[in-house]
């Protein structure tokens, strides 16, 4: 949606009167100068940060560091931290795809099911982000409450026999991409919605009359017209779900085996103040991000997605 | 024939019992939330020991429930000032007018929205760390706002775009001055939008915890609090204060629907 939103807006700028004056510097100067202080100098500040070297003055006091060009560092974070690293982008992947799987239909019901019916569309939609309207970390946590060993799920696996007596869901990888699926759903569903809404039936129509089959027509009619959606929704649940925290970590749905790279990010940075380590990660984090991003928006042909 | 309309219709049932199914998954939190604000519970509310209007009548009992709900709405209020402005703001400029860098400039207005939250949490606290600026309150504004203003400048943005000069014009035409264009005309015609955004930026503020939880401190906001709480178990008054917040917020959305139903049917008749 956000995404999507840069995009669908360039064509009345290119018709915007060609001045150019004090009032655009005016207007573009605060917010400008802001996001310089608060968003680029953070990311050069992270640069920084990464290639300390311990104070050596300071005698393993925890949280002292000097400035160095100390590269070694991110070597040392990517052997330490690879597994994270890896196991934060599966679980984001499949998050994606899940949700994907999830919302497709959803998004289809709301935005072509339901045109004709323009109120219960607008109900369907509040249903879709009444999610955002708990707190993300109640409705994570009710989940681990559901999901628990005492809780009504796995009471009913196990007494059909269907999971093992010792097995569990919550502190498993399952549970922490059940949660990262649950907790992004919105997010596919929103922009895939968009691209739906504005889906021309005449185009379901015609493709019918030239003896389509169903299937035929949704995958070379209604599949090619929503891809923007699709990718906005995919770029919109793959970034924060390749971060997240909240899901892995133990005292909500994860467990000691799910950690993920941004619990390993929360617990240098402010539990064991390993600041380079933490700085580093984040800056290996946001470059695979940007690496993947960059090939995925390619590769699905979205060229002019900024 | 009948074969192919009766798979028809099943196609056609399908996809309501999949969404209505879908739905009531997507809910399932959601209630369990509220049901819980009703827990008679002593110290966790976890096992359900009957139903109770307590935790409704006396929220500020669990300790910093209260403090931590209000902190939140400090922030969420000046965040969501600074952000709407600086953000509407930049809106403007970008389908107004042309400069040179544009293309900088989105991409450094894109950049935020595309950047895990847990990076831009580590990098403000880095270099706050690195300036000796103490975490506290003011810190998190500073990092609310930050983030929120990319999303005001989508917001805002498509309703400038889509607004017409003409109406401009004609304030000019009527030697109306500038500032009286700006203030009479644009403005209200942009309010939708502004109001939109500031919506937005209040509740992706008022929920944020990756970057808040960087950089607070010892200031403890709403999200905080239920962070810290997890680990000893969440008192039933947490689960009061987020199911009020929602019943609040799911109002708000039908009402504003309902009326902008009402003025679309009030203009087709027209």
């Amino acid at each position: 949606m956000a995404f999507g939103a840069f995009t669908a807006t360039a064509a009345p700028v290119d018709a915007a009167p060609r001045k150019r004056s004090l009032v655009a510097l005016f207007l573009l100067l605060p917010g400008i100068l802001y996001l310089a202080l608060f968003f680029l100098a953070p990311l050069v500040s992270l640069i920084l940060t990464s290639l300390q070297t311990p104070d050596p003055l300071a005698f393993g006091e925890p949280g002292a560091y000097d400035y160095a060009f100390k590269w070694e560092n991110y070597a040392t974070v990517i052997g330490t931290y690879g597994e994270h690293i890896l196991r934060s982008f599966f679980y984001a992947l499949l998050a994606t795809i899940f949700a994907l799987l999830f919302s497709y239909p959803l998004a289809y019901f709301i935005g072509v099911t339901l045109r004709r019916f323009p109120l219960v569309q607008a109900l369907g939609l509040t249903l879709v982000i009444a999610p955002f309207f708990i707190s993300f970390l109640l409705r994570t946590l009710a989940w681990k409450q559901i999901l628990s060993d005492e809780g009504v799920v796995v009471t009913a696996l196990k007494g059909l026999s269907l999971m093992g007596p010792e097995a569990h869901i919550t502190g498993e990888p399952v549970a922490v991409i059940f949660g990262l699926t649950y907790n992004f759903i919105p997010f596919m569903t929103l922009p895939i919605y968009t691209s739906l809404q504005n889906l021309d039936l005449r185009y379901v129509e015609a493709s019918g009359d030239l003896y389509a089959s169903p299937a035929r027509t949704f995958f070379s009619v209604v599949l090619p017209l929503s891809a923007p959606g699709v990718i906005s929704g995919a770029l919109l649940t793959f970034i924060p779900a390749a971060g997240d925290y909240v899901n892995a970590s133990s005292s909500f749905l994860g467990g000691r085996d799910t950690q993920m790279i941004g619990n390993v990010i929360e617990s240098n940075f402010l539990v064991t103040q390993n600041y380079p380590a933490a700085a580093a990660l984040s800056i290996v984090l946001m470059a695979a991000i940007l690496i993947l991003v960059s090939i995925y928006v390619r590769k699905s042909g979205t060229d002019d997605l900024l | 024939m009948s074969r192919f309309f009766s798979r028809l219709s099943f196609g056609k049932y399908a996809i309501w019992i999949y969404s209505i199914l879908a739905f009531l998954f997507l809910l399932i939190p959601i209630v369990y939330t509220i049901v819980y604000s009703f827990n008679d519970s002593r110290r966790s509310n976890i096992v359900w020991r009957g139903f109770t209007f307590d935790n409704w009548t006396q929220v500020c009992q669990a300790q910093g429930v209260c403090q931590s709900f209000l902190n939140s709405i400090l922030v969420g209020l000046t965040a969501t000032l600074l952000a709407t402005i600086l953000g509407t703001m930049i809106a403007i400029a970008l389908v107004r007018f042309r400069f040179r860098f544009r293309n900088s400039v989105t991409l450094l207005l894109f950049l935020p929205m595309a950047t895990p939250e847990v990076v831009l949490g580590a990098g403000l606290a880095a270099e706050f760390l690195t300036a000796g600026v103490a975490k506290g309150a003011l810190t998190v504004i500073i990092a609310h706002t930050m983030f929120c203003i990319s999303f005001v400048v989508v917001t805002v943005r498509a309703r400038v775009a889509g607004l017409n000069p003409a109406l401009e014009e004609a304030g000019r035409d009527l030697y109306a001055s500038p500032a009286q264009v700006f203030l009479r005309i644009t403005l209200p015609l942009l309010m939708p939008g502004i109001i939109a955004a500031a919506l937005l930026s209040f509740a992706l503020s008022f929920d944020d915890f990756i970057i808040t939880n960087f950089n607070s401190g010892a200031f403890v906001t709403f999200p905080k609090f239920l962070y810290t709480a997890a680990a000893r178990g969440i008192p039933a008054e947490a689960n009061v204060i987020a199911s009020a917040v929602f019943f609040i917020a799911i109002i708000f959305v039908v009402v504003s629907q309902l009326t902008a139903a009402a003025r679309r049917k009030r203009l087709a008749r027209e």
